[in-house]
């Protein structure tokens, strides 16, 4: 899904409980009983009825297009499988072949730079600028909406290609770059600079998580700074002991799905990146997604690029398990559970 | 709060530092839109070398050139086939994610936590994990290079984040309504289709555009599954351009990655309000 999709999440117990905010459902799911309904049995048994029918597409969709997918390319990933010919089961070679891959260790490399830089520096330009623009001021509104839009068409390959050119030899970054007395050169062509030109790419969408971190900040009671400014709190006093943990749900949110995305970029590195072949000059740019899609689509290796995607499933669980493990220290939800 | 409203509606001169600051994250921002809008008007040999961002001479043949189509094919047909699968998508969309929708919001039926927990789960599984398994699926059904791989799923409502978001608009309903419909002898279908669903409107107007300029945008599925130039998406097309082109003709990249563009900045335009609000409160409340 495109990165400039995301929502606020209530706090994840909730998420975990359909049907919150009604009347809470006795365990098992069954109501009290009310005056004016069918017997009871008979009443349960029309709602899972009525219940399985509505579901019944999500139902049909989850197994067709989701469960029996990732179960196959579970088994794909132990097999050699080229599409044509029947998988034949090869045990672990996939994995023993993937980890001895110089250029499946390039494209690790690639994909974690550009998490671990791109990532915290979009969150803090978002940050940042919703702090900026968390006043109630005219043209707040205004502001907001300018700075969103790059979310919405970051992810085109309009947009890349527009980079390509932005990026290249000569070009307006080039000529800055050479102002500012840094080494000339695009860096477009250059295998160990083109990263930092799709990095610039995710810093420049800063707009999807900055909205989300707006509402959270909306959320902040006045008067807690009131009483802070009483006491005599300075603003990076007001910061560190109101601001950020008041919106550490939100801050949360916003890093778990910004690295879930950066890890499986793959359309602004394949455009950036071509220069007849995909994925950069000397795979500057071999995002892992990018040469997933080398490898199965282009090498037809199925049974290959399965076990590529289980492990970029591997680390993206660990990752987002261990975000969760970690918010016990630093997230904080009000009393009250809401 | 009266004491931040008065401070708010009078020139000063925070506000002028305030209006600085915005302006000067604006420009950065916007600086590439500008550069390449101005580019699109200038003579091709211009376009990289120049640091000027608009051209002294104003030059149309970019966009002239776009006529001849790319690779012999008119860019309208690319459009055309955008255009039907991003309206495809949003139909499916629609109605598969409500349809669920109100069975997590508004039917208590077993087994119901497990299934949320499911969906919220797909929610976070990355995509790749299972673009190879649906491929061969598709390959066997002998559907590649036929839209349905790309539409199948939006009418199945995979996409967990369009459940999501009209399960918690649903929540917020009144509980009265749907229960007073039900004394009134109204089905779950009847309810489902006129009480909730015209009360969902403004989630479902914030999920038809976020579907749009997501399928409008889609590089990957068309990339993978579409083998046949008669049947690219507009994204397909330009990079056929960067494949046939290269370097040669930034002109005529770079107008018709704009022309690519329209669709998602008109919509951009007419709702940035369902946009925004929709991003920022589901799931606030």
């Amino acid at each position: 899904m495109d990165a400039a999709v995301t929502t606020v999440p209530t706090p994840a117990a909730e998420a975990a409980r359909p049907g919150a905010g009604a009347p809470a459902p006795a365990p098992g799911g069954v109501r009290p009983p009310r005056a004016g309904r069918a017997s009871r049995p008979r009443a349960a048994r029309r709602e899972n009825l009525a219940g399985y029918l509505f579901m019944s597409p999500w139902i049909a969709g989850f197994l067709l297009l989701t469960a029996g997918p990732m179960a196959v390319s579970l088994y794909f990933a132990f097999t050699d499988y080229n599409l044509f010919d029947a998988p034949r089961w090869i045990g672990l070679d996939n994995f023993t072949e993937m980890f001895g891959d110089a250029r499946w260790r390039t494209s690790v490399e690639v994909t974690g730079w550009y998490v671990v830089i791109g990532t915290p520096l979009k969150l803090a330009a978002a940050l940042g600028v919703a702090l900026l623009l968390n006043q109630s001021r005219r043209g707040q509104g205004f502001y907001r909406a300018a700075f969103y839009a790059p979310s919405l068409i970051g992810a085109s390959v309009s947009v890349a290609i527009v980079w390509r050119a932005l990026f290249s030899d000569g070009a307006a970054v080039d000529r800055a770059q050479q102002v500012l007395g840094f080494d000339p050169g695009g860096w477009i062509g250059d295998p160990d600079r083109i990263i930092y030109a799709l990095i610039a790419l995710t810093v420049w969408q800063f707009g999807a998580p900055m909205v989300i971190f707006l509402a959270g900040l909306k959320q902040v009671p006045r008067e807690l700074y009131e009483a802070a400014q009483v006491d005599g709190a300075g603003p990076w006093r007001r910061f560190w002991s109101i601001t950020l943990p008041m919106i550490s749900p939100v801050l949360f949110f916003n890093v778990l799905l910004e690295t879930i995305h950066s890890f499986q970029i793959f359309g602004s590195a394949y455009i950036i990146g071509s220069q007849g072949n995909a994925c950069g000059p000397a795979d500057g740019t071999l995002v892992y997604t990018c040469y997933l899609y080398v490898q199965g689509f282009e090498n037809s290796r199925m049974g290959l690029a399965s076990a590529m995607a289980w492990m970029l499933l591997l680390a993206v669980a660990l990752v987002t398990a261990v975000l969760f493990w970690s918010q016990r220290r630093w997230v904080h939800y009000e009393e009250g559970g809401r | 709060m009266s004491l931040v409203h008065t401070k708010a509606r009078r020139w000063n001169t925070g506000s002028l530092v305030w209006h600085l600051g915005s302006l000067a994250v604006l420009a950065v921002v916007l600086y590439p839109v500008v550069w390449v809008i101005g580019g699109s008007f200038k003579p091709n040999d211009e376009i990289v070398g120049s640091l000027d961002l608009f051209p002294t001479d104003p030059v149309t043949d970019n966009y002239r050139r776009l006529a001849d189509g790319i690779a012999d094919i008119p860019i309208s047909t690319f459009f055309g086939n955008s255009l039907f699968l991003a309206v495809g998508s949003v139909i499916g969309v629609l109605l598969s994610s409500s349809f669920a929708a109100y069975a997590f919001a508004k039917i208590d039926f077993a087994g119901r936590n497990l299934l949320f927990a499911l969906m919220i789960g797909t929610l976070l599984l990355p995509y790749h994990v299972l673009l190879i398994p649906q491929y061969v699926l598709f390959q066997k059904l002998e559907l590649i290079n036929t839209y349905t791989p790309l539409l199948l799923g939006k009418y199945l409502a995979t996409d967990a984040f369009f459940v999501f978001l009209m399960v918690q608009f649903m929540r917020g309903l009144p509980r009265e309504l749907d229960e007073a419909a039900r004394l009134d002898g109204c089905g779950h279908l009847r309810t489902y289709w006129s009480i909730v669903l015209p009360l969902c409107r403004p989630a479902l107007i914030t999920s038809a555009i976020f579907t749009f300029i997501n399928a409008w945008n889609d590089f990957m599925g068309p990339l993978i599954y579409l083998n046949e130039p008669e049947k690219y998406t507009v994204s397909l097309g330009l990079k056929m351009f960067v494949d046939q082109d290269g370097v040669a003709n930034y002109g005529g990249m770079i107008a018709m990655s704009l022309v690519a563009l329209l669709p998602v900045v008109a919509f951009f335009l007419a709702f940035q309000r369902y946009l925004i609000d929709g991003m920022a409160t589901s799931g606030l409340k």
